[in-house]
């Protein structure tokens, strides 16, 4: 099966790609790409690779016309909830990775706070076999630090790498005891994997259902502080400093954390962080009402909050968009508000919510990109996030200018629990190719 | 004049003008509650539910007695012996009692925002008996009325409100209320109770007892909740007492005609004084008496938006 993607706007950010051209996919794997202008390509600092001038014009079984479209890697989501095994009311792999391709992404990591929880092989084996049979995209596991993900005992490790598992994290969780995230940052150095660390200080936190200040004063909510995260994060960071391991800081959410963070890369510290898209595009007040669909942890924030986010993304401290996609059944949101489970499913308007960074001028489309793709693919080591020749074809046509409304009912997630229902925004994925499949 | 909304879920969405008219009504009826016959046929025919899932003194015969007497059929759903032991949400619960013909849902829950959310799914009028931390509006009516009627108005008093404000409903209602009507609102508590973050509803925050009270109209005393010991808000009860206790002598501080109040239960010798709460200043009980006569008002208010 061939395919011929033309004419599109080509951005791959490990090239230095930027520019109008036809790529050639054949079996499932990118064959060619030829440039219009074979000068047109954004500085690079890495290594370029020299795209092919020549078109076969063979006979071609589809042919996409992709004029006025970009045209950039499959998007690469290194935190998601794909609840399977244990949660499949909530979703299943089959469900959550249909969702991952409606919104651009042919790569997921799925995170460990499964039932069972992901802390051994049999768990690890059965997602990635899973994946294989029922997955609309690749899958590669995320394994729990700790065995449970209790806080008490390093799980195995090793043993899930050799599996396939391509990060740990207690993710849902914070490893409390400093003793074991200290050990979790030293062992894991063996396999080079990042520990992927969800920041919260239980204390701090503890019975919190939305951002302390003001507005949880007069909604009555009990409220998380900013320093929730932040001690947390200052405490992983300096734990990574004394352990020389690979830290990554998941969800970002407040300007103290950016601080901490940027502070740290600058002192040389070996700290990547990601944030999610409802970050920077909405706040605290979107809780008003008991909103459970606006609950999430960390919590929203404030205005000052979601600005210091963008600027981390802007400047580098912020390496990754992730979804932190967390589905949730209708039932479980209809609850009152500190009854209702945390969560927002992400993975269907994660692009377009990022695309508004570029039509605000925060980011430029080849950094969005960047952010989506190449970045968690390099802090994961995984053999994707570009467009090279020879590898397999997962490949997302977006139309930056088509607006559309977001309807939840209509995900193809099993959790419509989001947010930003109804909300008109403009650019999303029209087509992802995973491979040899095709996803309009 | 009529309400605009079908429900009373919290002073905050209620106007001034609408928080007259509800006082306004409840004084006709507190008439009507001098009466030897102290029941009107206003609302006969209708059906009342008072679904309290937090235990209830005053605020559940409150609204029970007020119910009768506007003549309304009445139903007490006692949580302990509902189908919400075995599980059922909440909104299948009131989906099911609105099923069986209740025109009134009076709801006393401890989330914040229960009655919000009840209301969201169902057409009967959803009354807020008082829900987690948020809102107590029915108890702000009574202790404004109660306010009214001792010194004549609102405007322009310095109303003090002592002890944990943070959890509580009625504090936060009475703020709403008070400032609502141009009264200087004065928080009293230690800074774990009072956090700094309410000085943006426009009240003044003190932590020392006795500058707070100089001067006040009203002293609003509120409970310690003893769930809250252990949890680092105080160290213990004794050193609460000492500090924030209202004893007579912390009251001579406040107004000559200063009125104590207190949304009840007490702890007597803990947040009040027994001869503070038993003394010529205390309009305590006055405050249960007119609970009845407001809580009529807005019941029959609200049936007014129906029709």
């Amino acid at each position: 099966m061939k395919i011929l993607i033309k004419n599109g706007h080509i951005i791959d950010p490990s090239q230095g790609i930027a520019g109008i051209g036809d790529v050639v996919i054949e079996d499932g794997k990118i064959i060619e790409i030829k440039m219009q202008d074979a000068g047109c390509r954004i500085q690079d600092k890495k290594k370029k690779n020299q795209a092919s001038c020549i078109v076969h014009h063979e006979s071609e079984s589809k042919t996409i016309d992709a004029t006025g479209l970009y045209v950039f890697p499959g998007l690469i989501d290194m935190h998601t909830h794909l609840r399977e095994p244990g949660f499949e009311y909530k979703e299943t792999i089959k469900t959550g990775t249909m969702a991952a391709v409606k919104g651009g992404f042919t790569t997921v990591c799925s995170m460990p706070n499964t039932n069972p929880v992901n802390d051994n092989s049999s768990v690890t084996d059965f997602i990635i076999r899973k994946a294989i049979q029922e997955g609309a995209c690749t899958v590669y596991p995320i394994g729990a630090i700790t065995k449970g993900q209790k806080g008490e005992e390093l799980a195995e490790m090793g043993i899930m790498y050799s599996e396939g598992c391509v990060a740990f994290s207690d993710d849902g969780k914070p490893v409390m005891n400093s003793l074991i995230m200290r050990r979790a940052l030293e062992y894991s150095r063996t396999f080079n994997v990042p520990i992927i660390s969800h920041c919260e200080d239980i204390s701090l936190s503890e019975g919190g259902v939305m951002n302390e200040g003001l507005l949880s004063l007069t909604l009555g909510l009990k409220g998380i502080p900013s320093e929730a995260e932040e001690i947390m994060i200052g405490r992983d960071i300096a734990l990574a400093k004394l352990a020389k391991g690979r830290l990554h800081i998941a969800h970002v959410s407040t300007e103290g954390s950016v601080r901490i963070i940027r502070d740290a890369k600058e002192r040389g510290i070996n700290v990547t962080a990601e944030t999610c898209p409802h970050y920077f595009s909405i706040t605290e007040k979107a809780v008003e009402g008991y909103n459970t669909n606006a609950k999430v942890n960390p919590p929203l924030r404030t205005q000052k909050d979601a600005n210091a986010i963008k600027q981390g993304l802007k400047d580098g401290t912020i390496d990754v968009i992730a979804t932190d996609h967390a589905p949730h059944h209708r039932d479980e949101k209809l609850k009152e508000f500190d009854q209702s489970p945390s969560g927002i499913s992400g993975l269907e308007t994660a692009l377009s919510l990022s695309l508004n960074l570029v039509h605000e001028g925060v980011l430029t489309m080849p950094q969005i990109v960047e952010k989506m793709t190449v970045n968690p693919a390099g802090i994961l080591q995984l053999n994707k996030g570009a467009l090279k020749t020879g590898s397999e074809a997962d490949i997302v046509i977006v139309d930056a200018k088509k607006e559309f409304k977001v309807e939840a009912d209509r995900f193809a997630s099993k959790g419509k629990n989001t947010p930003f229902d109804g909300w008109i925004l403009k650019g999303m994925p029209v087509m992802t190719i995973c491979k040899d499949k095709v996803y309009e | 004049m009529k309400l605009s909304s079908k429900d009373l879920l919290g002073i905050k969405e209620l106007t001034k003008d609408e928080i007259t008219l509800i006082l306004d009504t409840a004084s006709g009826f507190k008439d009507v509650l001098k009466r030897d016959i102290k029941k009107v046929p206003a609302l006969r025919g209708k059906t009342a539910v008072n679904l309290f899932f937090e235990p209830s003194t005053r605020t559940r015969t409150s609204f029970e007695l007020a119910e009768k007497r506007l003549s309304l059929d009445v139903l007490n759903l006692s949580v302990t012996t509902s189908s919400v032991v075995k599980g059922e949400s909440l909104i299948d619960t009131a989906l099911n009692i609105q099923a069986l013909g209740a025109d009134f849902m009076v709801i006393r829950h401890s989330s914040s925002g229960a009655p919000h959310l009840i209301s969201k799914h169902i057409d009967a009028t959803v009354i807020n008996g008082g829900d987690g931390i948020n809102e107590h509006p029915t108890q702000a009516l009574l202790d404004a009325f109660t306010i009214k009627e001792k010194i004549g108005r609102i405007e322009g008093l310095k109303i003090a409100i002592v002890g944990d404000i943070l959890h509580s409903r009625v504090a936060k209602s009475n703020i709403y209320l008070l400032t609502k009507f141009g009264a200087e609102v004065r928080l009293i508590g230690p800074p774990t109770l009072v956090p700094k973050e309410l000085e943006g509803l426009g009240v003044r925050i003190f932590h020392d007892m006795d500058s707070g009270l100089g001067g006040v109209n009203a002293v609003m005393v509120l409970r310690i909740q003893m769930e809250r010991q252990g949890k680092g808000f105080f160290p213990s009860t004794l050193e609460y007492s000492k500090n924030w206790g209202l004893t007579s002598e912390r009251l001579s501080m406040a107004d000559k005609d200063a009125i104590v109040m207190h949304p009840g239960p007490m702890n007597r010798g803990l947040e009040v004084a027994s001869d503070v709460a038993d003394g010529p200043r205390s309009v305590i009980l006055e405050q249960v008496t007119n609970g009845l006569a407001v809580r009529m008002a807005v019941m029959y208010l609200l049936a007014g938006v129906r029709e």
